[in-house]
């Protein structure tokens, strides 16, 4: 399955990468050889079998380790935000956003 | 010194022969000398380094110390380590200095080792030969024009050349068996869930797990005994009892079935990777092994249902580089939405990008149950495959990678061709196996082969006890690269 | 508005009772200074995990206990994918296509009239941060103290048929969650917060008409209002000839009008799939056994106990179960007092009910225990008191004066109930009123008011006027 202009960026906004005009072209080319790849594994008949989403999951039966309810990680704020890139006043910063 | 294994530098360290300080100047020494060529670090603190060293040296006049107390170990660059760079080999994080350390190093600081360095990868570990680092391409020092294999092939090229005598790594679709096999040292992947993923920067959650790069298979054995352990804040992370991963190196290999599987000796192989792995399956015959042939059928659809499963999980990891807690923000934008365009369009490279743009498309609406949820059936298969293949054999044996090392550049051009070599690699992950590669010889270039080792599920000392009798017989991983000599 | 019909569904946001949060250790509180309660986990620095809370779970599995919905053994957590600045891992962690609970039903009241809205679901998931938006600098700051709060996500069917049922149908899902203890109930805090899904139709016609969600309603008032203004802009909208678009809306209280909230094109591809951190959320059998066997008498069955153990009217049973504080304080107030259990109910509901109101105070927060109240029914019943006297002593103790008898003593109320006595005052009366004896002999009733009077004088108020009354009668017959 190829995909189209249109497509990549409708693919590239969703996953919020900009990609220059003169990128597209390589970026499609790119993007629509993997796709051949992977196309070839669509063909093969699946019926029946469960979707295996976790390599655990046969030797977990009993599920998800769960954690007790007791507060054991302090927010940092003075660490934590050293390393970003706006913060005000204990807050972190973006453009406004619109509502 | 450069060239002694572990259990040798212990015990040097532990008769006084030599202290940490010493041994991780020579590290340091040797870094400085081959690292400009090589680009094997992005960061290396010598006055960090030392400090550690020292730290060693006092808990041993103590009589505190443990196998892997003062010797240095240089770490994949994914393992966040606090006070230090933890760049993922991207522009993204290349001012990040995370706020914790990662289990895997706090295992090591607990251990009493020394943090050599943070070594160059590929970016978030998405590629198969370090050429997508934003620090530039990491170089083998098998030869400079060849890549060292990826995505761990700082780690790689580091070991190698002997600049630390042991690294971490990580393992998604082969970044520590394949870089491992192409520069011509050992490297495991254990069990999911054996090691534990807090700290470790994700690329694809199922599919991730930590482990080490050595010059031995007995050297691999002591630096799992210290990275291996339960960790509560790794809800995938494993309580077990603590084993160690040398307790069977040596192990009798009369009447071992080697899985010889049909898929990884068929066509598309480098005739010289096909001979030494030949080679080494007979030498195991000839020690009283017996070869079974098996199949593995699905092994060709594993390259695809990896390349959906990898980049769907990663596209999502991922998001949380936006540019608002930590990270890269673009310098200019007209508002939100372009502030994350922007921002992530120039904080991740070329490979990471297609590969996000993959997931998220595989994920995408009306299209998930055709890529994803196919990819996840096609992956029991390939687990069904392995669990089928482990009724008539104990271990699986066959080549690490299809070729040797490469030049650089020579696959950049065409991902595809990048994903084809991971054929043998991605299976094991796939199904959350143990596998390793260790050396088994050179092909007519000279370049270093891996063979392949993959066993059933927490099969880790047992596969250890395998290499290390074959490394008894051969040393293929004692010889040193021609181009980094001692 | 007559020939339309309003079709109501609502999602329910109930904040569990936990300290921690769903997937990080951080703390819950309310109010902290911005991001002090956000972890490494909650600003989703690289190479964090999410490791769930046990707590958060057991909540959702009492929930579906107490609806009687189906728990799912094997749940399944999923990553819902969309960019937003107060979402530090750009995806959301909440369950999809296998919930923690599915169906059951919630039992309400409109006018005294029983009524039931079935459950789709309910499902567990993390709440999202904070954004700020009157920064000076024309920035939005961003606080993610809230960030990985643990939510049960409650979604009723759409057939709640307008805005008091659905408000009717919130308060009683809303006493339910605060009943069994999962969740505080603080609407201002936001910790109970509804997403109301409207549609109409023309009556009689069976295809539901497009819907639009009103987002976060976080008042029952304001609630019926947006429901009522969205129902009369779909039904205006469609009598001239428009169309309905499917879109989200917010409820602006000040203008009391819902307005279409700025669409993002890709709101609709949320990429959910299991969360590869995370494995399926398997349920032991013994687990959701112990968890039933703790839970409480439903409110419901209280109800229904109140007015059958107690001989209650259905209201007063439907009032003193309003909350399990409410049902726990009659409770106590009956054994303490050891009276009629009506009187109680009267007391509770009446005196005490309207002071609590009054000072805006849970009855959790009661300024009289009910052994306290109990002290003053005890004095009702014995006689000790009269209704007038009662509610004096009711207020004197709610200000803080005393207990029942003490303020009685202080105040000297005390009911003269002795017949001797006020046998004795009524011969005095009589005696020294011979005009007014005559008067009422001659048939004056008036006279007979005005002896009343002087009796009830000379014992300062504390006789019972009907046995000074009865006396009386008595004598001047006689």
């Amino acid at each position: 399955m190829s995909l189209s202009h249109d497509q990549i960026r409708r693919i590239a906004r969703l996953a919020r990468i900009a990609i220059r005009p003169e990128e597209s072209e390589a970026a499609l080319e790119r993007l629509n050889r993997v796709l051949g790849l992977i196309d070839e594994m669509r063909a093969v008949d699946t019926s029946g079998i469960e979707p295996m989403a976790h390599p655990l999951e046969a030797h977990l039966p009993g599920g998800q380790r769960l954690r007790p309810d007791q507060v054991v990680e302090p927010g940092q704020p003075q660490i934590y935000q050293s390393v970003a890139p706006a913060v005000e006043d204990g807050l972190y910063l973006v453009p406004k956003v619109v509502e | 010194m450069l060239n002694a294994t572990l259990s040798e530098l212990s015990a040097a360290l532990a008769a006084r022969k030599l202290s940490s300080v010493e041994l991780t100047q020579l590290c340091l020494e040797r870094i400085a000398q081959l690292n400009g060529e090589l680009n094997a670090f992005i960061t290396v603190d010598a006055a960090r380094s030392l400090s550690d060293a020292r730290r060693a040296d006092a808990r041993r006049a103590k009589g505190e110390a443990g196998p892997l107390t003062g010797i240095p170990i240089a770490h994949k660059d994914i393992f966040c380590t606090r006070d230090l760079l933890t760049t993922c080999g991207s522009r993204m994080l290349a001012n990040f200095v995370s706020p914790y350390d990662a289990h895997v190093i706090e295992q090591f600081d607990r251990a009493g080792a020394v943090l050599l360095g943070k070594c160059n990868m590929d970016e978030f570990a998405m590629g198969s030969s370090s050429e997508t680092s934003h620090f530039g391409p990491v170089r083998n020092p098998w030869g400079r024009r060849l890549v060292p294999g990826g995505s761990s092939g700082g780690a790689a090229a580091a070991v190698a050349a002997r600049m630390a005598p042991a690294a971490t790594g990580t393992d998604t679709g082969g970044s520590i068996r394949q870089p491992a096999a192409l520069s011509g040292i050992c490297g495991l992947k254990p069990t999911y869930g054996v090691v534990s993923r807090y700290g470790m920067v994700a690329f694809a959650s199922s599919l991730d797990q930590g482990g080490p790069l050595a010059k031995s298979a007995a050297d691999l054995a002591a630096m799992m005994n210290v990275m291996a352990g339960f960790d509560a804040r790794d809800s995938t992370s494993l309580e077990r009892p603590k084993e160690d991963y040398g307790r069977s190196l040596n192990r009798d290999l009369r009447g071992l079935r080697i899985g010889l599987p049909r898929e990884y000796f068929g066509d598309g192989i480098d005739p010289g990777v096909r001979n030494a792995v030949e080679e080494a399956t007979r030498w195991f015959e000839s020690q009283g092994a017996r070869g079974v042939q098996i199949e593995l059928p699905h092994t060709k659809l594993a390259v695809p249902v990896y390349y959906v499963i990898a980049p769907a999980e990663a596209s999502s990891n991922l998001s949380r580089f936006d540019g608002v807690r930590y990270g890269h923000r673009a310098k200019e934008y007209s508002d939100l939405t372009d502030m994350y365009c922007r921002t992530r369009a120039e904080g991740f490279g070329a490979e990471v990008k297609l590969r996000i743009l993959v997931g998220t498309y595989v994920l995408s609406h009306g299209y998930y149950d055709a890529y994803y949820l196919q990819a996840q059936k096609i992956r029991r298969l390939i687990a069904r495959d392995f669990a089928a293949a482990f009724e008539r054999c104990d271990v699986i044996m066959g080549p690490t990678s299809p070729g040797t090392a490469f030049e650089l550049g020579a696959k950049s051009d065409d991902p595809v061709q990048m994903y084809l070599g991971d054929i043998f690699t991605v299976p094991a992950p796939l199904a959350g196996l143990p596998a390793l590669s260790v050396p088994c010889g050179f092909d007519g270039k000279g370049l270093p082969v891996g063979l392949q080792l993959m066993g059933s599920y927490f099969s880790e000392a047992a596969l250890l006890g395998i290499a290390h009798r074959y490394q008894q017989a051969t040393d293929w991983h004692l010889r040193v690269p021609n181009d980094t000599p001692l | 508005m007559t020939g339309w019909e309003i079709v109501v569904g609502l999602e329910t946001h109930a904040q569990l009772a936990t300290r921690s949060k769903m997937f990080s250790g951080a703390a819950t509180a309310f109010g902290a200074p911005p991001n002090t309660q956000a972890s490494a986990v909650d600003i989703a620095l690289p190479g964090t995990l999410p490791v769930a809370n046990a707590k958060a779970v057991e909540h959702a599995i009492r929930f579906g206990l107490a609806v009687k919905g189906q728990i799912n053994r094997r749940s399944i957590f999923a990553r819902k994918n969309y960019f937003y600045p107060d979402l530090p891992k750009g995806y959301q962690i909440s369950q999809y296509e296998l919930p923690i609970v599915a169906g059951g039903e919630v039992k309400f009241f409109v006018d005294g009239e029983e009524r039931r809205v079935r459950l789709t679901r309910a499902h567990l998931e993390e709440d999202a941060g904070k954004l700020l938006h009157e920064l000076s600098h024309g920035m939005t700051g961003v606080d993610l103290n809230r960030a990985g709060t643990p939510l049960l996500e409650i979604v009723s069917e759409p057939e709640l048929r307008g805005a008091r049922e659905a408000v009717a149908y919130a308060r009683a899902l809303h006493g339910l969650v605060m009943w069994i203890g999962i969740c505080d109930g603080n609407m201002q805090e936001g910790s109970f917060r509804c997403d109301a899904n409207v549609s109409v139709k023309r009556a009689g016609e069976n295809k539901l008409g497009t819907r639009c969600e009103i987002k976060n309603l976080n008042s029952f008032r304001f609630m019926e209002r947006a429901i009522e203004f969205e129902a009369r802009r779909q039904i205006e909208l469609l009598e001239e000839g428009g169309k309905v678009e499917q879109e989200t809306r917010l409820y602006d209280a000040e203008r009391d009008e819902t307005r279409s909230m700025r669409t993002k094109e890709d709101a609709h591809d949320y990429r959910y799939f299991p969360d590869p951190d995370l494995l399926p959320l398997v349920l032991r059998e013994e687990q959701i056994r112990k968890i039933e066997t703790e839970m409480p008498e439903l409110p419901d069955a209280t109800r229904e106990r109140f007015a059958r153990q107690y001989a209650l009217p259905a209201y007063d049973a439907g009032v003193l179960t309003a909350s399990r504080a409410a049902a726990g304080y009659f409770e106590a107030l009956v054994k303490a007092a050891g009276v009629d259990a009506k009187l109680c109910a009267n007391w509770q509901t009446g005196a005490l009910n309207a002071a609590l109101n009054e000072a805006d105070l849970p009855v959790s927060e009661s300024k009289l225990s009910p052994a306290s109240l109990a002290g003053l029914l005890k004095r009702i019943a014995d006689g000790t008191l009269s209704g007038k006297m009662a509610k004096e002593v009711f207020d004197a103790m709610w200000a803080g004066e005393g207990g029942a008898d003490e303020i009685i003593e202080k105040r000297g109320l005390r009911q003269i109930s002795d017949s001797a006595l006020i046998e004795k005052l009524v011969d005095d009366v009589l005696a020294s009123n011979a005009k007014q004896v005559e008067d009422y002999r001659a048939g004056k009733e008036k006279a007979f008011n005005s002896l009343v009077g002087q009796v009830m004088k000379a014992t300062k108020g504390k006789a019972d006027p009907e046995q000074v009354n009865r006396v009386l009668r008595r004598k001047l017959s006689g």
